[in-house]
Formats: structure tokens, C-alpha cells, sequence
């Protein structure tokens, strides 16, 4: 077991969050100093040197990302901090304590694919004016060579999916779409379009400052770098943490204060991520190659810690009852099946379940996994999918009759939708 | 002049894929009246693509569906 302070690898972070405050443009290039004047193919090599990948929780190579757009004509860049996902705040975190980290990025992204066009793409609300004013400040103080655009995200889940974002920007709808073609051939304004989760760009303007190597100081050798998780559930500190690629996710646990109380299930990933057994998600590293055989990932860093007094059944229920609320509704399969899934699970998650719903359970997932233009239905079917297998015994407990739980409160955050939707 | 002969097993060699938009979709069921086969449809009347790719007896109801879905969400692709 590593000691807590071998676990401080703070990069991003490092003033905390607790604080209450931001540095501005003054203090961020007073702390990291300005942006070196690396470009084009050098910059893509040393990305490349670095092993970052993006953090937006598809977990792709960035260095590949930025080629294939640097390949075609007239690029156009986006920071993509729409952070659909309820129960993740880190990119809200990063934005509002080291938002000059994210726009030092966004303009060593826009280099290095020749872009003369960005966007802020920042989840509705406060943000917005905030991110306005910050690269009005950078306008007056001359730091930018492309003056970027900020666009709200809709808080819905699937908002910050590629062809979503695209989608909101050329139309102000965000709404998936079905690919080919991909966003980096044809995206905002029919460009070829990067889009880069905003945490990824925060580590691309410290690793272009300190260096690839510096940036392999932490994390794994294929997965290189820190990475922001948001710890939920059973903790008594609740927040977002930054933590070596790697560090087992008790270690991360540990960090929101540990468990409150013995634990039941981690869901590991978010809500299109997977719930593993407590004992055994602990134990695991938070990287993709750690969490593979487990049939997890560590999507955009989501942890909820689940206590053993409450129902996984419940919890999972009420969690695909609003993914199929944030269907798109564009496709057959995902219209028609989340909400029959969820409705399913819902009666299983009562106290009088029938026999078979189980199984129907399965059917459905199994009728709607990889047929939408998006990883909605995808991502629901492995939530599903593994709360049947890490909550088997609470199925058999709702089968007679009674409910786990002995703490009812909530735990896995739904944001309670009103019409007008 | 008598017909070439088809070689034996061309029937049988994969020569595409079926693929659906599932955005333009609306599942009107075409597609699994002409191609059965390889198109059956879920409970709401969606289709659902076999897992086996289209062979080359199946070529010519392929492209009927293809060239019939009123929504054009039908493609073929090749292997």
C-alpha cells in the first residue's frame, strides 16, 4: 500500500480545489510561464514522445488524433468540456481553478494541425461567461494566435460525443450523427474538425513545456501521465483528485477519504462504465490495461463508491431510467429499447419482481447493444450488464421479497428533468 | 455457346455487408421481407443485421433491399 503522499502527483491541480479561486492569466504564466513556440510536426512528435491520450474517456492516442487532422484542409479545433456524464465534475473543476492550462492547449492543438479556427465547447451554465471573459482577457494580453469561439454545451448525456459536438456548433443542436463521415474529415463547418477533451489540452500545454519525458514521470509506460477522477458515493469527501495513470482505485478511494463504511460495488467509468465488486475493483489499477479483464475502463475517471447498505438494483435502475431519458431519440433501437430496459430493471428493482424479468433483461440488452449511430445504447448495455452480474445475489433477495438496502438515500447523481426538454 | 459454368463455392464466398443508419431508419421492414436471410427485425420492427456477411447467392435480394428502404438508410458494403 502506498503511502497518501506518494500518491500527490498533482500536475493540474496543484493549488487543490478547495480554495474557492482561480489564477488568472497573470498568476497561471507566473506559475508554468508562456507557451513555447513549438509547431507543426514537432509539436505532433513530441505528443507523440509523450503517450498522451485523451481524457475525454474513449482513451485514444493524441499525437494520432492531432495527424489525422493536421492531414487535411483548413482544420478547425475544439475543447470539449461539455461533461454530459452526471456524476463527473472534472472538467467543470479544471475549467473553473486552471482554465489557462485548457487554452494554452487549445492553442498548441490549433498549431499543431495549422487550425484557424477554434472553440470552447463548456457544459450550459456559469461556465460560459467565465470561459468569455478569460479569452477576452487573453485577446487584450495578446497570448492567443487564434481567437476562439465559446459555445454552451446542453446539459444532456450524450451532448459531448464528437458528432454531438459538431452537431451543436454548426447547428445548436446537439444531437449524434451518424458516421462515416468522422468528425476529423468532416466536421465543424464541413472542416476536418479535432476535438479534444479539455483535460487532455491542460496536459498538452504542461507537456509541451516540460517535456515528453517529464510527462512519463507518472503514470504507466502505455498509459503515461495523471489523470482527473471524480470520486462519488460512500466517501467522506467527495471530489475531484488527480492520480497517476495507474494508482489502484482503492488508492484513489483513499483520497476522497476512503470508504465511509464497508463497501459493496465501485462503478468504475461512469454511467456507460461498468460496477465491479468492491473487493475486487480495489485492488485494480485505474488504467484501460488494468481494468480490460475486469471488462472495465476508466472512461473519463468516474468512481462511485457503493455502500454495502445500499441496493445496486435500485441505483442501477434509477440510472437507466435517465439514460433512457437522454436517448436522442433518433434511433429505433435506442428510442424503444432504454426505456423498456429501464422499465424492466425497475420492476426487478421492486419488491415483487416476476420471474424471468432477468432474462429479459438480457434480451433487450442484447437487442439494442451496437445498433445507434452513437455508444449510447452501448454504454447502457454494459451498465446493465454488469449490475446483473456484481448484484446477482440482491436479484435473488428482490426475488424474496425484500430490498438490501438498509440506506435509501440516492447515490448515483440523476439531475431531475422538467418538460420543456 | 453455353452459360460459364459458376465455380463452385461463389455461391458461398462473402461479397458485402449490410449496414444500417440507424438515424434515417424508421423501421418500415422492407429490408427483412426481401433479404431474410440476413434481416430479421426486434420487437419494434428494427432491423437486425446476421452476423454473416452477404454471399454471392444473396447479392441481387441485397441490393433490392438496398435500392427499396424509402428512407435510404440501407447500405451495402463491400467485403
Amino acid at each position: 500500500m502506498n503511502t497518501p503522499q506518494a500518491l500527490v502527483e498533482e500536475r493540474i491541480l496543484t493549488y487543490g480545489t478547495g480554495s474557492g479561486r482561480y489564477r488568472d492569466l497573470g498568476a497561471h504564466l507566473g506559475e508554468h510561464g508562456p507557451v513555447p513556440p513549438t509547431t507543426g510536426a514537432a509539436l505532433i512528435k513530441l505528443v507523440d514522445q509523450s503517450g498522451l491520450t485523451g481524457r475525454g474517456g474513449a482513451g485514444f492516442p493524441t499525437a494520432r488524433k492531432l495527424a489525422a487532422v493536421a492531414a487535411g484542409t483548413s482544420p478547425v479545433v475544439v475543447a470539449n468540456g461539455a461533461e454530459g456524464e452526471p456524476a463527473s465534475s472534472k472538467d467543470r473543476i479544471l475549467l473553473s481553478y486552471a482554465p489557462h492550462l485548457v487554452l494554452d492547449g487549445l492553442q498548441l492543438a490549433c498549431r499543431a494541425v495549422g487550425a484557424g479556427a477554434a472553440y470552447v465547447y463548456v457544459h450550459e451554465g456559469p461556465l460560459v461567461a467565465h470561459m468569455e471573459n478569460l479569452v477576452r482577457a487573453r485577446a487584450r494580453a495578446g497570448v492567443d494566435s487564434v481567437a476562439p469561439t465559446v459555445v454552451a454545451a446542453p446539459a444532456r448525456f450524450v451532448s459531448g460525443q464528437e458528432t454531438a459536438v459538431v452537431s451543436a456548433i454548426n447547428t445548436g443542436r446537439a444531437l449524434p450523427a451518424a458516421v462515416p463521415p468522422p468528425v476529423y474529415v468532416k466536421g465543424v463547418d464541413r472542416r476536418p474538425t479535432l476535438i479534444q477533451n479539455v483535460e487532455t489540452l491542460a496536459h498538452l500545454a504542461l507537456l509541451v513545456r516540460h517535456g515528453a519525458s517529464w510527462f512519463r514521470t507518472a503514470g504507466t509506460d502505455r498509459e503515461p501521465g495523471t489523470m482527473l477522477c471524480t470520486v462519488g458515493g460512500a466517501v467522506p469527501s467527495p471530489g475531484v483528485v488527480e492520480v497517476p495513470i495507474g494508482t489502484s482505485i482503492g488508492d484513489v478511494l483513499e483520497r476522497a477519504g476512503g470508504p465511509s463504511g464497508q463497501l459493496g460495488a465501485v462503478l468504475v467509468g461512469g454511467y456507460h462504465g461498468a460496477w465491479l465488486p468492491a473487493a475486487e475493483a480495489t485492488e485494480l489499477a485505474l488504467s484501460v490495461a488494468g481494468l480490460r479483464d475486469a471488462g472495465a475502463s476508466p472512461g473519463a475517471g468516474v468512481l462511485v463508491a457503493l455502500g454495502a447498505d445500499s441496493c445496486g438494483l435500485v441505483e442501477t435502475a434509477r440510472a437507466v431510467g435517465y439514460l433512457a431519458q437522454e436517448s436522442a431519440r433518433q434511433c429505433g433501437p435506442c428510442l424503444n429499447g432504454l426505456p423498456a430496459m429501464a422499465n424492466t430493471l425497475g420492476q426487478l428493482a421492486g419488491t415483487h419482481p416476476t420471474r424471468g424479468l432477468v432474462e429479459r433483461v438480457h434480451a433487450l440488452a442484447a437487442t439494442v447493444d451496437k445498433r445507434g449511430a452513437c455508444h449510447h445504447p452501448d454504454g447502457t448495455v454494459r451498465l446493465v450488464r454488469s449490475a446483473l452480474r456484481v448484484f446477482a445475489a440482491e436479484v435473488r433477495t428482490h426475488h424474496s421479497g425484500r430490498c438490501g438496502a438498509t440506506d435509501p438515500r440516492p447515490v448515483l447523481p440523476v439531475p431531475s428533468r422538467t418538460a420543456g426538454r | 455457346m453455353s452459360q460459364p459454368r459458376q465455380m463452385p463455392g461463389v455461391a458461398r464466398s462473402p461479397v458485402g455487408r449490410l449496414a444500417v443508419d440507424w438515424i434515417a431508419c424508421s423501421g418500415r421492414g422492407l429490408c427483412a421481407e426481401l433479404v431474410p436471410e440476413r434481416i430479421g427485425l426486434d420487437e419494434w420492427g428494427y432491423p437486425i443485421i446476421a452476423a454473416e456477411p452477404v454471399t454471392g447467392d444473396l447479392l441481387p435480394h441485397a441490393r433490392r433491399a438496398v435500392a427499396a428502404c424509402p428512407k435510404l438508410a440501407l447500405r451495402l458494403q463491400p467485403s
